[in-house]
C-alpha cells in the first residue's frame, strides 16, 4: 500500500512516539485529501451547489424578487402542457431504455456469435453512431426527416407509400425522436452487453448445451442470470440519461409541433431561458429529481450488491 | 453390489438427432444477416452526411435519388474551410476540448490514486458520491449555473455569460467524476505487491505514482482521456445556454445557429459541417477504437 | 449398449495435430482413464467424445451409432468438469434437475431421481444450497449429481479432481469409484495423474503427444509396459533408466552396468531376450521398489551391490535414496530403519526378476512377453 511510504517516515524520526505517530497520520490523510480536494471543490461548486440552489430558484417569482414558495409548482400542476411533458419524458425515456436494452442485447449477442477475427470490425462499425457527436447526427437525422426531401419519403415513395410527416405529425413526431436516441445510445448496450458476454464462462455453456438446451433455453437459462447485474446497472444509467436527454428533441423538434415532444429539459430551456423565467424553468427540471433520486437509489442498492456477492 | 433404482424410463421425445454444421452454419447465417442490417441502420445517417456534403445546393433541390451523389463537388468543404466563422468555431471547440482534458486529468488522477490507494476516513463514500454526481445531469443544472454566473456579472463585472472560457469551467463537471470512476477501476486493479516493491526500492508515494502508477495504468489514462475529449467536443446544453455571440460559439452550436439563416437551411454546408464537426471524434476512434471501448466499459465491468 | 469406439479419430488445429489418429474401444459399463502429460491429447479426444470439439478426421460411435456430428444433447452423455461448471444461480436440487427439466420429465420422476442421487453421494442436506456455499469437495459432488440423475449411456470427466487438494482428492476418488461400482455406466475418465488412473480404472490408456502409447489393466501397464515413455509415467518415482549391455558368459546371460557392475540375468528373463543382439547399447529399467537394501538371505534373481547415498528422503513408512552410477542418477527404496546415512556407502540389492531391457532409439521395451 502507497500508504506505508507515510509509515516508513514514522520510523525513522522515532524521537516522541505519540506525536510523530499523529504527524504521520496527519500527513497520509492530509495528502490523500489535498488530492481529492479540487474534485470535492468542483463538485460542490458547480454541481451540488447549483442544484440546491435550483430548489431556492423555483420559489421564486418571475422578476426573482419576491418569493412565492409553491406558487410556481402550482402554476405548472394547472397547466396541460406541464402534464403532457411529464407523459411524454416517461414515455420517451421508458420505450426507449426498453428498444436501446433489447437492440443491444441482440446485436451484442450476433457479434458474440461470428468468429472472433471479424469481430472487431462489426464492433467497430456498429459503435460509429455513439461516436458521432449528437448535434451532428441529429443534424443528419433532421435532413434526413425533411418534410420537403427527405430521403426516406422517397424510397417509400418508390414502393407507393405516402411521405410520412416524420416531425410535422405528434405521432411520427415522437417515433423520431423515439427512434433516434435508440439509434445513438443501442451501441453503447451492445458494448456493455458483449463485454458481460465475454466473461460468461464457456464451460457454463457447455454443460447446458451436454443437458441438453438449445439456443434460447442456454440465453434464458444461462445469459440472462449472469448477466443480470450488468443489465440492471446499464439500463438504470440510461434511464437517467436517456430521461435529462436535450440535444436530440432540441435539434429535431425543439419541443414541436406543438409542444407535442417536449421532454423535461427541452421545456425547461424554453420557458427559462427562451421565455426568461428562470424560477418556472427551474421548478420544471427539478421534476426530475424525484425520478433521477429512485433511480439512483437502485443504482446503489445493485452495486453494493455486487460489491457482497463476488464469487 | 446393489444396482441404483433409477431407470432409464421417463418420457423421451422421439430423439430428433440435430447437426452441429447445420446448427452452426444457420447460426452464422443469422448472425451475419441481423448485423448486416443493424450496420445499415447505424451507418446510414454517416452516409447521408457524406452525400450530401457532396452535393451543390441545385442537386440537393433536384428530385433526383437523394441516396447518391450524382455531380459531386467540393464547393462546402471549400467555402466553410475559408470561412473564418466556421473556423473560428472549429478553434473554440478544439481550445475548449484540449483545455478541459488537461483540467480534467489533473483533477481525476490525484483525486482517483488517493480513493483508491490510500484509504482514508470517508474514501467510501466519497468515491460513491463521485459516481453518483454523475447522475446529475446537465439538463438540471444548466438553470441555477445561468443564474449563478449572470449574478456573479452583476456583482463583480466579470462578465460570465457569453464567454467560451466559462465552458471551461462547466464542462469539467461532466468529465471529472466519470474520468475519476475509470481511474479508480484501474488504479485499483493495480496488484498491492508493486507498491511494497517501490516502497522497499525507497520510493516515495509521489514517485510511486509517477513511476510505477501511471505507466502501468497508461491504458487507463488514454481511456479517460479520450472519453473526456469527446463529451467536451460533443457538449451541446451548456455551449447553448452561456456563448451567444458568434465568435463565441463552439462547433455544435455554431452549425446549427449559423448555417440556419431565417428559414433558409443551406444543407450542403450544413452536413459539410456537422461532417468535418464530427471527423475529431470519428478519428479518434477510428485509430485508437480499443481505448475508446475500455473507457466505456471500464465504469461497468471494472466497477 | 453404451460402448464407445474411436476409428483413426483425428483432430487438427490449423497445422498442429493434437490428435493423431486414435483407435479405441471402450466396452459397455467399462471405467476407461486417459491419461499422459498436459498437451498428450487426452482432454482432446474426451471433448470429441462429447461434441464440444468437431472431428477434424475419424469416426466416433456411442451405443453402436456413429455421432460425428450429433450435437452434445443428443449423444445422451454426461460431463463433469475440472472447474464443476455449476449453474451459480440455481440451487443444488435445480442444478441436478436442469437437464431433465429441459425434456420435460414429470415432476415426481424429477424429484425421485434428485433424491436418489443426493443420497448416493452423500449430498442431502445441501439440496437447498447454492454453488458459492458448498466447498470444492462439495462442488464436485453436485457436479456428479448432475450426472447421474440423467441417466446416461456415458459418463465423462474431465480432471474432475484436479482443482482439490491433495487429502480430498484421495477421498473424492473412492467416492467416484464407489458411485461406478453402484450405477455401473460406462465412464471416460481423464486425468494426468497416475496415481488416480491406477488407482480407478478397469483399463488405462496411456497418451502422449496426440498418440495412445499403451492401453491395459493398471496391473499390466505396472509389470509390462511397452514403451519408455509408459514405463517411465506409471508409478511414483519414476522408473530408473540406465545403459546397458548384454553379455553371454558361456550359458549364462549377464547384463553389464559399468566395467565393474555386471549381474547375470535371472533364467525366466533370459528367456525373453534369447533374440536380443549381444553386446549393444541397450536401456535397462528398473523401479525405485526393487532397489532395496541388502537382505540377510539371499533370494534368486536379487543381487547386492554397493552404492555411495547423495540424498536420502525419509518418508516414514520407507526411506528413498538416491545415488548414481557412472553420472546417472538412480533412485532405491529402502526400509526406514536401515542404516541409510548421506555420503557414506550403502549396500543395496538389486531385483532383477523385474528388470526391463528398452531400445534406447525407439524406447520400445524388448522381449515383451
Amino acid at each position: 500500500m502507497a500508504d506505508v511510504a507515510f509509515q516508513h517516515s514514522r520510523v525513522i524520526t522515532r524521537t516522541s512516539q505519540r506525536s510523530s505517530l499523529r504527524n504521520a497520520l496527519k500527513r497520509k490523510s492530509t495528502a490523500a485529501f489535498l488530492m481529492t480536494l479540487p474534485l470535492i471543490v468542483l463538485i460542490a461548486v458547480f454541481v451540488l451547489y447549483p442544484a440546491l440552489y435550483s430548489m431556492h430558484l423555483a420559489t421564486l417569482n418571475k422578476s426573482m424578487t419576491k418569493f412565492v414558495g409553491l406558487g410556481n409548482f402550482e402554476f405548472l400542476f394547472k397547466r396541460d402542457t406541464f402534464w403532457m411533458v411529464v407523459k411524454q419524458s416517461c414515455i420517451f425515456a421508458i420505450s426507449a431504455v426498453i428498444f436501446k436494452a433489447l437492440i443491444g442485447f441482440i446485436a451484442a449477442h450476433f457479434v458474440h456469435n461470428i468468429p472472433a477475427k471479424g469481430q472487431r470490425k462489426w464492433r467497430g462499425m456498429l459503435l460509429v453512431p455513439w461516436v458521432i457527436p449528437t448535434a451532428m447526427s441529429a443534424l443528419a437525422w433532421l435532413w434526413l426527416f425533411d418534410p420537403s426531401y427527405s430521403a426516406f419519403n422517397y424510397t417509400l415513395g418508390l414502393f407507393g407509400a405516402g411521405p410520412i410527416p416524420w416531425l410535422g405529425q405528434a405521432g411520427w413526431a415522437r417515433f423520431s425522436v423515439i427512434l433516434v436516441n435508440v439509434w445513438f445510445g443501442a451501441p453503447f448496450f451492445m458494448i456493455m452487453y458483449l463485454a458481460a458476454l465475454k466473461s460468461v464462462p464457456e464451460q457454463l455453456y457447455e454443460a447446458a448445451a451436454i443437458d441438453g438446451a438449445n439456443w434460447w433455453q442456454r440465453i434464458w437459462y444461462v445469459t440472462l442470470p449472469m448477466m443480470r447485474n450488468i443489465i440492471a446497472i446499464t439500463t438504470l444509467f440510461s434511464l437517467i440519461v436517456t430521461f435529462a436527454n436535450f440535444d436530440i428533441v432540441r435539434i429535431l423538434t425543439a419541443g414541436g409541433p406543438l409542444d407535442q415532444t417536449h421532454i423535461f429539459a427541452t421545456w425547461a430551456f424554453r420557458v427559462g431561458i427562451e421565455g426568461n423565467d428562470i424560477p418556472l424553468g427551474a421548478s420544471v427540471s427539478l421534476f426530475m429529481f424525484p425520478i433521477l433520486a429512485i433511480a439512483a437509489i437502485f443504482i446503489l442498492r445493485d452495486i453494493s450488491k455486487r460489491g457482497n456477492e463476488a464469487s | 453390489m446393489s444396482t441404483l433404482a433409477i431407470d432409464k424410463a421417463g418420457p423421451r421425445r422421439k430423439v430428433k438427432y440435430g447437426s452441429i454444421s447445420r446448427n452452426r452454419t444457420w447460426a452464422l447465417r443469422w448472425s451475419y444477416f441481423f448485423l448486416v442490417l443493424f450496420a445499415i441502420f447505424s451507418l446510414t445517417p454517416p452516409f447521408y452526411m457524406l452525400i450530401t456534403s457532396l452535393k451543390s445546393s441545385g442537386e440537393i433541390a433536384a428530385a433526383t435519388n437523394p441516396w447518391w451523389v450524382f455531380h459531386p463537388t467540393l464547393s462546402n468543404y471549400i467555402e466553410l474551410l475559408s470561412s473564418n466563422q466556421y473556423l473560428r468555431f472549429f478553434l473554440n471547440s478544439a481550445m475548449v476540448s484540449v483545455v478541459v482534458v488537461i483540467i480534467t486529468m489533473l483533477i481525476s488522477v490525484p483525486a482517483a490514486f488517493a480513493l483508491a490507494r490510500m484509504k482514508f476516513w470517508g474514501s467510501a463514500v466519497l468515491a460513491t458520491g463521485v459516481f453518483l454526481t454523475y447522475l446529475i445531469p446537465d439538463s438540471l443544472l444548466f438553470i441555477p449555473l445561468f443564474k449563478m454566473f449572470a449574478a456573479i456579472g452583476d456583482l463583480t463585472g466579470i462578465q460570465l455569460i457569453n464567454r467560451w472560457y466559462v465552458l471551461l469551467f462547466l464542462y469539467p463537471t461532466l468529465t471529472v467524476p466519470f474520468c475519476t470512476w475509470i481511474m479508480i477501476g484501474y488504479f485499483a486493479s493495480i496488484p498491492k505487491e508493486l507498491d511494497e516493491a517501490a516502497i522497499i526500492d525507497g520510493a516515495s508515494w509521489f514517485q510511486t505514482l509517477t513511476r510505477i502508477f501511471i505507466p502501468v495504468a497508461l491504458p487507463g489514462l488514454i481511456a479517460a482521456t479520450i472519453f473526456a475529449f469527446t463529451v467536451s467536443w460533443a457538449q451541446f446544453l451548456y455551449p447553448l445556454v452561456f456563448t451567444t455571440s458568434t465568435d463565441q460559439l463552439v462547433l455544435p452550436v455554431g452549425i446549427i445557429t449559423t448555417l440556419v439563416k431565417g428559414d433558409v437551411f443551406s444543407w450542403g454546408q450544413i452536413m459539410t459541417g456537422a461532417l468535418l464537426g464530427a471527423a475529431p471524434p470519428l478519428i479518434i476512434y477510428a485509430f485508437l477504437m480499443d481505448y475508446y471501448i475500455a473507457g466505456l466499459t471500464a465504469g461497468a465491468t471494472k466497477g | 449398449m453404451a460402448e464407445v469406439n474411436l476409428r483413426k479419430v483425428v483432430k487438427r488445429y490449423d497445422d498442429v495435430e493434437a490428435v493423431r489418429g486414435i483407435d479405441l474401444d471402450i466396452a459397455d459399463h467399462e471405467f476407461i482413464v486417459l491419461v499422459g502429460p498436459s498437451g498428450c491429447g487426452k482432454s482432446t479426444t474426451l471433448r470429441m467424445i462429447a461434441g464440444l470439439e468437431d472431428i477434424s478426421d475419424g469416426d466416433i460411435m456411442i451405443g453402436g451409432d456413429v455421432v460425428n456430428d450429433v450435437p452434445p444433447k443428443d449423444r445422451d452423455i454426461a460431463m463433469v468438469f475440472q472447474n464443476y461448471a455449476l449453474y451459480p444461480h440455481m440451487t443444488v436440487a435445480e442444478n441436478m434437475s436442469f437437464g431433465l427439466r429441459l425434456k420435460h420429465y414429470p415432476k415426481a420422476e424429477i424429484k425421485a431421481r434428485v433424491t436418489e442421487a443426493a443420497r448416493l453421494l452423500d449430498i442431502t442436506d445441501l439440496i437447498e444450497r447454492k454453488p458459492k456455499q458448498l466447498s470444492g469437495g462439495q462442488r464436485q459432488r453436485v457436479a456428479m449429481g448432475r450426472a447421474i440423475v440423467r441417466n446416461p449411456k456415458v459418463f465423462l470427466f474431465d480432471e474432475p479432481l484436479s482443482n482439490l487438494d491433495a487429502k480430498l482428492r484421495v477421498q473424492m476418488r473412492i467416492e467416484i469409484k464407489k458411485v461406478h461400482q453402484k450405477v455401473r455406466t460406462t465412464t471416460v475418465y481423464v486425468t494426468h495423474d497416475q496415481v488416480e488412473a491406477m488407482t480407478l480404472a478397469d483399463r488405462v490408456v496411456v497418451m502422449n503427444k496426440g498418440r495412445i502409447e499403451q492401453i491395459g489393466a493398471p496391473n499390466e501397464l505396472y509389470h509390462n509396459p511397452a514403451t519408455r515413455f509408459v514405463a517411465g509415467f506409471i508409478g511414483s518415482p519414476a522408473m530408473n533408466f540406465l545403459p546397458c549391455r548384454l553379455e553371454e558368459s558361456g550359458d549364462k546371460l549377464n547384463i553389464r552396468l559399468t566395467d565393474r557392475l555386471g549381474f547375470a540375468v535371472p533364467p525366466l528373463r533370459a528367456q525373453r531376450y534369447k533374440n536380443i543382439p549381444r553386446n549393444e547399447k541397450l536401456l535397462m529399467g528398473i523401479r525405485p521398489e526393487h532397489i532395496t537394501e541388502a537382505r540377510p538371505h539371499a533370494e534368486p534373481g536379487v543381487e547386492p551391490f554397493d552404492a555411495t547415498l547423495d540424498v536420502t528422503e525419509p518418508m516414514g513408512m520407507e526411506t528413498l535414496v538416491y545415488f548414481s552410477l557412472e553420472g546417472t542418477p538412480l533412485c532405491g527404496r529402502v526400509n526406514p530403519n536401515a542404516a541409510a546415512r548421506v555420503g557414506s556407502a550403502m549396500r543395496l540389492a538389486v531385483d532383477l526378476n523385474n528388470m526391463h531391457l528398452l531400445d534406447q532409439a525407439s524406447g520400445a521395451v524388448l522381449g515383451r512377453p
